[in-house]
């Protein structure tokens, strides 16, 4: 049990292809920080309670710290350091910026990918728990109560959540305008 | 966390005859509850067989106007499902009541069906807990236990089952379809969950080593009038203190189909059928509506520190019928709109 217990793996990763041999207990968290050294995803709680690790995975977000390295194999991942393409900032994060979406900034860059995530999951219709008519043929409109519902597995301990919400509502908002 | 081999598979056979040559082998699906306990020594796989690849993932209707859930269909695609959404909504309900966004993008409908308790002492290797460590003792018995089980419970365990997405499934009659190398099998839900008698450990009615490959939903003209209400701690992603999964469908007044299960309470979700009964048949009335409550609650066994569940439970089951009565336009004795009052610390409604 020696050679099975590790795995040779490609992972895709802001655009650039990685090869790497991980024992297979490792998340892709650690794989991200520790072999790519991309710190931008952060470690809070490591039991996907808190939302901090939040990466796009196929461009869905879910917690890398729940996520193992091997399973992840031949998946894209998009990290915070993958969404500003260019030197350019994306709206979110302008946004986050402008409107103070952060104070210590740890919970933030797992607030923006699982941001990008959800604003994508809203503009394909996808109900919430707080969906009042959630009738298949409406798409439900982003309310401050629908973000928050939405964003509720990204905390933040400084309680930045009136300007998170505040932020990613206006760049729906911007989105929907410049569609 | 204890080193383990891990392989894709592609095909069903494989991936059963992997586990079966593998001793301490598990599926891993989304991993959600899995890769958590295994970091919390809890679980220790030898193996771990990946069954994501298989082609399991499908939402499709079933012949008689149901639905087949692939097993490793996600918790959001579900959620999301059109044909869901219209036929049984509280099925969509529940699962968005569950976890986070991210946690739904991962986790399965196999995997949330074989998660296991979210028990404070079920997931602490160090203290005594016999769903873990069988004979060790239960230590939520006399312990911290305001969130454990008021119906079906031993004194070898007083753990609930922590799914949003089994209640209303319960309540709708699914069936679990598995595989096993000897050929496919199904179980009712209503009987997957085993009673919790003296080994707690022994949890599903699933044969050893079976994959589950679908959950069948059957037609039902009652789910389309569905409703999934969960009472929590906080306002979104915990889990339940008690929830409802409730449908009912009423014509000139009577109650022509009733469904109603609830989850926070028990081992398993736990189907109301004494109030169903009471229910169906006669006409829909507040005080038979309250009468149903009471009688569906009047079995229960509080623990020292939740007590208030029964009480939860009952305003609950009344609260959401009285929703649906009222919605269907048929309620009459003053059953519309008056008996949602008192449902408890209610936070997400």
């Amino acid at each position: 049990m020696t050679d099975d217990t590790r795995s040779d793996i490609s992972l895709r990763v802001n655009d650039a292809t990685y090869q790497l041999a991980v024992d297979n207990r490792r998340t892709l968290l650690d794989a991200l920080r520790d072999d790519l050294s991309l710190t931008g995803t952060k470690k809070g709680c490591d039991h996907g309670q808190c939302g901090a690790c939040t990466v796009l995975l196929d461009g869905d977000r879910v917690v890398s710290c729940l996520t193992l390295a091997v399973v992840a194999d031949g998946a894209d991942v998009t990290t915070i350091e993958g969404l500003a393409g260019g030197g350019e900032l994306r709206p979110i994060q302008e946004a986050f910026i402008r409107l103070d979406g952060f104070q210590c900034g740890f919970c933030t860059p797992g607030q923006i990918c699982s941001a990008v995530g959800m604003l994508a999951e809203h503009a394909a219709g996808w109900p919430s728990a707080v969906t009042r008519d959630d009738s298949p043929e409406r798409t439900p409109e982003l309310s401050e109560e629908e973000v928050r519902e939405r964003m509720s597995g990204n905390l933040c301990r400084c309680g930045a959540y009136p300007s998170i919400v505040r932020a990613i509502l206006e760049t729906s908002v911007r989105e929907a305008v410049s569609k | 966390m204890r080193e383990f081999a891990y392989q894709r598979t592609t095909q069903i056979r494989d991936a059963l005859s992997s586990v079966a040559r593998h001793d301490g082998a598990r599926f891993l699906a989304g991993g959600t509850n899995l890769v958590d306990l295994m970091k919390a020594g809890v679980e220790s796989p030898a193996r771990l067989v990946d069954i994501r690849s298989l082609a399991l993932g499908g939402i499709s209707e079933s012949p008689d106007g149901g639905l087949v859930l692939g097993a490793t269909a996600t918790n959001s695609a579900v959620a999301a499902d059109p044909l869901v959404r219209r036929r049984y909504p509280a099925l969509s309900q529940a699962i968005l009541a569950g976890a986070s966004g991210q946690l739904r993008n991962m986790a399965t409908v196999g995997g949330n069906l074989l998660q296991r308790t979210r028990c404070a002492y079920f997931a602490d290797p160090s203290e005594p807990c016999n769903k873990r460590a069988p004979g060790s003792g239960c230590s939520a018995l006399g312990g911290a236990h305001h969130n454990h089980a008021i119906l079906g419970w031993t004194e070898h365990c007083v753990a609930t089952h922590p799914s949003d997405m089994a209640v209303p499934l319960t309540a709708f009659d699914a069936v679990v379809r598995y595989e096993t190398l000897d050929g496919p099998g199904e179980v009712p839900l209503s009987e997957f969950y085993l009673p919790v008698g003296d080994r707690p450990d022994r949890e599903t009615a699933l044969p050893d080593r079976a994959l589950i490959t679908a959950v069948v939903v059957p037609a039902a003209e009652v789910a389309g009038k569905s409703r999934y209400r969960k009472v929590r701690e906080r306002a979104s992603y915990a889990f339940a203190t008690v929830s409802v999964a409730a449908a009912l469908d009423v014509q000139d007044g009577v109650v022509r189909d009733v469904r109603l299960a609830l989850g926070g309470v028990a081992s398993r979700p736990w189907r109301a059928r004494l109030a169903e009964s009471a229910l169906r048949g006669g006409p829909v009335t507040a005080e038979r509506i309250s009468a149903a409550a009471d009688l569906e609650v009047a079995a229960a066994e509080p623990l020292r520190d939740n007590g208030y569940k029964v009480t939860l439970a009952r305003n609950l089951i009344e609260a959401v019928l009285t929703d649906l009565a009222a919605s269907s336009g048929a309620a009459s004795g003053g059953a519309a709109g008056n008996g949602a009052a008192g449902a408890g610390e209610e936070s997400d409604g």
